[in-house]
């Protein structure tokens, strides 16, 4: 134990927990599909990855709702799909894989591009349509990317075989990289997702299918959509597991669980996040029409992912009161100086309109809307 | 693609019936042999699982060649080709590329009716992020080819089930292991004066057949485009100026076709200044591909019907 965690280091008298630096909390055991083995039901999390994470889902719930407000001001247009509510998913799976795997979602994605690496000012930028902007303002909410983070994808349930195909590529190449191919409750009836499960489960890919379930496709519950609504066996002969999707750690069990299955040439799997979005399904959904009030705020008090990770820290001693109240100030101030620079920063530039339309090629002439305007594209 | 595959341990085909069998049309006949199945891949029969997967594997760094048995099945896997190939790179800005050939017959075959003898060039055409390719003769097949695999972009390489089993002359330099052919560049097959035919895939052929037999009174300058897109609007024009008469043909529906782009685009450029004539456009029938041989026979251009455009065009 480093000198850093020992001042943070001393028991509590009821439990006799050796607390603060380091504690291993129980977790909710998975339903599990065609699996003997399951992920372990107690979680080592430590002083410091317990801060980071309370951190990060801080910063997405934050990112979002400041989306939320920048796009009721007309500064945000389109579609803007916000992830509040969901937080631990993105950053449980981040927790359970490496920075050298994939990932690729669908269009609910803002809370992926951080924890992939995109940061907060890049994504707000994006959002604003800003030439700052991850993909210079020309992709836009459902359109960025970064290193091993594919997207971003705005056609429901296609982003599915590319996944499987990332996770192709990793096993062609030799490396013991794997690939979280996500999608939504409603995405899981696409026909493609089970083209996909065929392939890689024919193939052994290393592929993580992750079904974020949260209960509702766009405006409709999930047993109207769904013959059977046991995503995680829905992948036949493919394992699965259920996983409680507002317990970070949980996820992050589940999601080294099944990447060391990937790993180990066991893989393709399929993993159900149960989940729950407190927004509507896009900002020009409020979200109450298809589900009550009640309901939301029920998942708000009894199920919020940070007040669950918060709670959890703070009765293994693990972080004080203040100290997270510390963090959630900070964050609000970086998520203050992002929104500046991202309603600050100038539009692209019209030069930059037909760029980047092949890659690696020479500078090409494009038609624009007249005939006898020639623009200019460069790679 | 022996040579392809061989070159650049990245590329890697994948398809129905590619491996085990040959190849539908004995296009990858000896290739699974010689690299096995991690190089040559048997998939199942889902277009839209399979492309995607294709896509994503040149997303994360490997060079697909993804057979569709015809176009007409890759209409079911059309979204990854335009939405997931073609759009990333600009949607991106530039941080992702995808380098990836989707190739296999186009057109109309024999007697294969409605379902299966669509012309795409036009559908394809007209998407900004790809290339789109149609060769003609085996140096047209092998030089695109090549260079749509080395091309670090998604490229459509449209293929024609009547031309494969038809052998073609090839010059010495179309065996180096390293001809490639422009991409964007058509060719004059045929020197002419009379009068311009501009064509693409088999009705090159067709053309030249119909030059030939115009040949006493009549000299055609025959362009072969080898690219859909980008079009190559300057040999056109070249020889536009040159000959004041204009005749496309193509085996695809009329409406919306790539005949009706050549005579937007003479129109707005400085051809139409040279034109002596309407441009006439020879254009499959406008109607769903018909069964009965003689039906067939009169829904696609034939020699007689370049020959009529050619004499219309010129007046005589």
């Amino acid at each position: 134990m480093t000198s850093k965690h020992a001042k943070a280091f001393y028991f509590s008298i009821e439990s006799l927990w050796v607390a603060a630096a380091c504690a291993s909390p129980c977790v909710q055991k998975c339903d599990t599909h065609r699996l003997d083995d399951a992920p372990p039901t107690k979680s080592v999390l430590t002083r410091d990855d317990g801060l980071k994470y309370y951190r990060t889902m801080q910063v997405i719930r934050r990112m979002e709702l400041k989306a939320d407000q920048l796009y009721k001001q007309k500064i945000i247009r389109g579609f803007c799909h916000l992830y509040d509510g969901q937080e631990a998913c993105a950053v449980g799976i981040e927790a359970g894989i490496n920075v050298t795997d994939h990932l690729i979602t669908a269009y609910r994605a803002h809370g992926f591009a951080y924890t992939r690496g995109v940061p907060v000012k890049e994504i707000l930028a994006e959002l604003t349509g800003r030439r700052g902007g991850c993909a210079k303002g020309k992709g836009g909410s459902m359109h960025m990317y970064a290193k091993n983070f594919y997207g971003g994808n705005g056609i429901v349930g296609a982003q599915v075989p590319l996944g499987a195909g990332v996770a192709l590529a990793c096993k062609y190449l030799g490396t013991d990289q794997v690939c979280a191919a996500l999608y939504g409750d409603g995405a899981a009836n696409q026909g493609q997702i089970f083209e996909a499960y065929n392939m890689a489960s024919l193939w052994k890919l290393p592929c993580i299918f992750i079904c974020e379930n949260n209960k509702y496709g766009m405006g409709t519950s999930v047993e109207r959509a769904s013959a059977s609504t046991e995503y995680y066996k829905r992948g036949d002969f493919i394992p699965g597991l259920r996983v409680d999707g507002m317990d970070i750690l949980c996820v992050k069990e589940a999601t080294k669980f099944a990447a060391d299955l990937c790993r180990a040439g066991k893989g393709p799997i399929v993993m159900e996040l149960q989940t729950y979005r407190y927004h509507g399904h896009s900002m020009s959904d409020p979200g109450v029409s298809y589900r009550t009030r009640e309901e939301i705020q029920e998942v708000r008090s009894k199920s919020d992912p940070i007040s669950l990770l918060k709670d959890r820290m703070l009765s293994n001693n693990m972080a004080s009161v203040e100290e997270l109240k510390e963090i959630d100030v900070q964050v609000r101030k970086e998520i203050e100086e992002a929104a500046q620079f991202a309603t600050t920063d100038p539009e692209p530039p019209l030069e930059d309109l037909c760029n980047h339309i092949f890659y690696n090629d020479v500078p090409l002439e494009v038609r624009g809307t007249l005939p006898w305007v020639k623009l200019k594209s460069v790679s | 693609m022996d040579e392809e595959l061989e070159r650049d341990e990245r590329v890697y085909l994948l398809g129905e019936e590619v491996a085990q069998y040959d190849g539908a049309y004995k296009i990858s006949r000896g290739l699974w042999k010689k690299y096995g199945d991690k190089r040559i891949i048997d998939t199942p029969i889902a277009e839209m699982g399979f492309s995607g997967i294709a896509v994503g594997s040149a997303m994360a760094g490997l060079r697909p060649i993804c057979e569709f048995m015809t176009f007409n099945f890759a209409m079911q896997a059309i979204d990854q080709i335009i939405n997931s190939a073609a759009k990333t790179y600009y949607m991106s800005a530039g941080l992702l590329p995808v380098p990836i050939v989707f190739r296999g017959p186009n057109g109309n075959a024999t007697g294969v009716a409605a379902q299966h003898s669509q012309c795409f060039a036009a559908w394809y055409g007209q998407c900004p992020g790809l290339k789109v390719l149609s060769p003609w003769n085996a140096e047209d097949a092998k030089g695109l080819l090549k260079a749509a695999i080395r091309d670090d972009n998604p490229v459509v390489f449209l293929e024609n089930e009547l031309l494969y089993g038809v052998a073609f002359e090839v010059s010495e330099e179309a065996q180096s292991k390293d001809f490639v052919l422009p991409i964007g560049k058509a060719k004059v097959e045929r020197q002419g004066t009379s009068i311009t035919l501009v064509s693409h895939t088999i009705y090159v052929g067709h053309c030249l057949d119909a030059a030939t037999i115009l040949a006493k009174d009549i000299e055609c300058e025959v362009i072969n485009l080898r690219s859909i897109r980008p079009l190559d609007m300057e040999a056109i024009e070249k020889s536009v100026a040159k000959t004041h008469h204009l005749v496309t043909v193509e085996g695809g529906w009329p409406q919306f076709g790539v005949g009706a782009e050549i005579c937007a685009r003479i129109m707005e450029g400085p051809g139409f200044n040279y034109l002596d004539a309407p441009v006439i456009r020879v254009t499959g029938a406008d109607i769903p591909m018909p069964y009965a041989k003689i039906l067939e026979e009169h829904s696609v251009p034939q020699i007689k019907d370049i020959i009529s455009a050619v004499k219309q065009s010129l007046n005589m």
